[in-house]
């Protein structure tokens, strides 16, 4: 639909226009965008290219062109995987985004559904007490949580993570949860209501199907958030084995002086890797989730 | 919902619904049990830390040792130490100017994505990548451009174009090392302000610029009348939202500089992870955490009802 609004304007705007000549489109959109384009994935071809990189091209620009590799390596990736915990990095980090995920989809499923559905007097101010909550940025917390960490005796401990993102993930999925309840009609509730069904099953059996989109977006979302996650990975969590990959990168990869770029690299094209598949299948529900989040 | 006794197969089943069914139909008891796992999370892990922080900024507590009341100890010394200072005019300067780039170059890119051209989406969908990318991991890559010796591009502005005799030196002195960083912050940002204000571009309705046209509106008056009013909601929002986050940043300063040259990078976030987590002084690291409370809640009212009344201000009665 949106689409559709979009070249309506772009088809009404142009073509109209006295300035439509191709030149004058080439370099008022082809040109720019090229650029940006450019720029915004540069850093990742860089790190792409950087990661087969073998060290003599790595470091020397004199005789081999920066931009290309002449002869390909995979000896960082061997070194990533083989010699370093990062397999195991990858997999603490996959069990925090799961856990987190599943446990805030959850609570915030729950609370969309009060929320919205179950309407009791004070329910737009609970909406908002929570919609709130988005905007206590981790920065401010990661002190008095680190604490609250230790006193749970969950210090250097993945369940830590779990538990404490949902604290930035189920105010996001909340709202985008309601907003996504709001537009299934409340008709088909109250027929299941007359035909006897509780409550629960209602959510159940005919808000929630309905929802799915909703619940995909909330949860792709919710993973990519708390993969990306970094503060609190770092101050929570002390021993190597335990660290979450954007955590172990930084501080297990980076020794010495020399850094070995070869493997930082790769380590960091590895890591981005899952977040950008998750990314490429479910562009849609990003582009929505996003939009629809700022939009509410 | 495993506890309800139902054959479940169609409406004529459901006839006897058992005591715990009954109790979960009992709507205040169900709005609780609803409410209980979302509200329980945020008050154990975000609103009891919150109020535990400004506590801890009133006391001398290290790790490992609890600490007595102190009064306001711990914000006298900031107001003294140069290092307080430099941190908060840091943040001031980075969100400011990072926030105006993201902007002025976000706009300009989701006004680009609002015309007519082939591979739209798939352009939309890589534009976004910046975004999705764990945020550190960027900013390694970042770093590894940014590198004294083998910068690509210096490599570019040496070598290639000639334009300069020496690499820059990107991260080793004070105000190219706070650049870097501000140039770095905007481009993982840029996709989140473009797409978000693409959405916004998108809900204009066209007949407006039909109508400006017929009237012999400009292209240039048309986007100063229509679109640019039109977006201001949107923009109030996501302009509020990143500038909470650009201020209260730490990964990209932690990952590229952690706060050096010579403590020039410091941002209050950065400042408070060195004194509060590294350094062990938690009471300190916890006011420096707390004085960033007054600079939030003063840069949300006055982007969020600063571009909310412009709104008001030219008869935009609905959003």
């Amino acid at each position: 639909m949106t689409d559709v609004a979009a070249s309506n304007v772009a088809s009404a705007t142009p073509d109209t226009m006295a300035w439509d000549s191709r030149t004058r489109r080439v370099v008022m959109i082809y040109l720019p965008l090229a650029c940006f384009i450019l720029i915004l994935l540069f850093p990742f071809y860089w790190m792409a290219i950087t990661s087969f990189k073998p060290n003599a091209e790595l470091l020397n620009y004199k005789e081999h062109n920066p931009f290309w590799i002449t002869s390909p390596t995979l000896a960082h990736i061997k070194h990533l995987l083989f010699e370093t915990s990062y397999p195991r990095w990858l997999k603490t980090t996959m069990l925090v985004a799961i856990g987190s995920t599943f446990l805030s989809l959850f609570a915030s499923t729950l609370a969309a559904y009060a929320i919205e559905r179950l309407r009791f007097r004070g329910s737009p101010y609970v909406g908002l007490g929570i919609y709130l909550a988005y905007l206590v940025p981790p920065s401010i917390l990661f002190i008095p949580l680190a604490t609250v960490i230790v006193q749970f005796g969950l210090f250097d401990s993945p369940l830590a993570l779990i538990l404490v993102y949902p604290t930035f993930l189920v105010p996001f999925c909340t709202w985008l949860l309601i907003g996504y309840f709001k537009s299934i009609p409340y008709e088909l509730e109250e027929c299941a209501l007359v035909d006897g069904a509780t409550r629960l099953q209602i959510l159940w059996r005919i808000t929630l199907p309905l929802a799915v989109p909703g619940l995909i977006s909330a949860g792709i979302f919710s993973f990519t958030l708390s993969w990306n996650e970094f503060i609190y990975a770092l101050a929570f969590i002390q021993s190597g084995a335990n660290k979450t990959v954007p955590v172990a990168i930084l501080t297990e990869l980076v020794t010495g002086d020399v850094y070995q770029w070869g493997a930082l690299m790769a380590g960091s094209l590895l890591g981005s890797l899952p977040v950008a598949l998750f990314y490429s299948l479910f562009v849609d529900y990003y582009v929505s989730s996003l939009t629809g989040a700022v939009k509410e | 919902m495993s506890v309800t006794t139902f054959p479940s197969r169609g409406g004529a089943a459901l006839r006897q619904p058992g005591r715990l069914a009954r109790l979960f139909d009992y709507k205040p008891f169900l709005i609780v049990m609803c409410l209980a796992p979302a509200i329980g999370l945020l008050l154990v892990f975000l609103t009891y830390p919150l109020g535990l922080g400004i506590w801890l900024a009133f006391t001398d507590t290290t790790i490992g040792q609890r600490g007595i009341y102190i009064g306001l100890e711990n914000f006298q010394y900031l107001l003294k130490d140069p290092l307080w200072w430099n941190a908060v005019f840091y943040s001031i300067f980075y969100t400011a100017v990072a926030t105006f780039g993201k902007f002025a170059l976000g706009f300009w890119l989701a006004l680009l994505l609002n015309n007519h051209f082939p591979f739209k989406s798939l352009i939309r969908a890589i534009v976004l990548l910046p975004w999705i990318v764990p945020t550190v991991l960027s900013a390694l890559a970042f770093w590894w451009i940014y590198d004294p010796q083998f910068s690509i591009i210096s490599y570019l502005l040496v070598d290639v174009l000639h334009l300069r005799d020496s690499n820059v030196d990107f991260l080793g002195s004070p105000w190219p090392a706070r650049f870097s960083l501000i140039a770095a912050n905007i481009w993982r940002g840029i996709p989140f302000v473009a797409i978000s204000l693409l959405a916004g571009l998108q809900t204009i309705s066209p007949s407006l610029y039909e109508a400006a046209m017929l009237d012999g509106a400009t292209s240039w008056q048309r986007f100063r009348y229509i679109t640019f009013p039109m977006m201001m909601p949107i923009l109030a929002i996501v302009m509020t939202f990143s500038i909470i986050f650009t201020f209260t940043d730490f990964q990209l300063v932690y990952a590229i500089t952690r706060g050096g040259p010579v403590n020039s990078t410091h941002l209050l976030a950065t400042l408070a992870f060195q004194r509060g987590i590294a350094g062990g002084e938690l009471g300190e690291g916890a006011a420096i955490a707390v004085s960033m409370i007054p600079f939030l809640v003063f840069a949300t009212l006055f982007s969020y009802f600063g571009l909310a009344r412009r709104k008001w201000q030219q008869g935009e009665a609905n959003d």
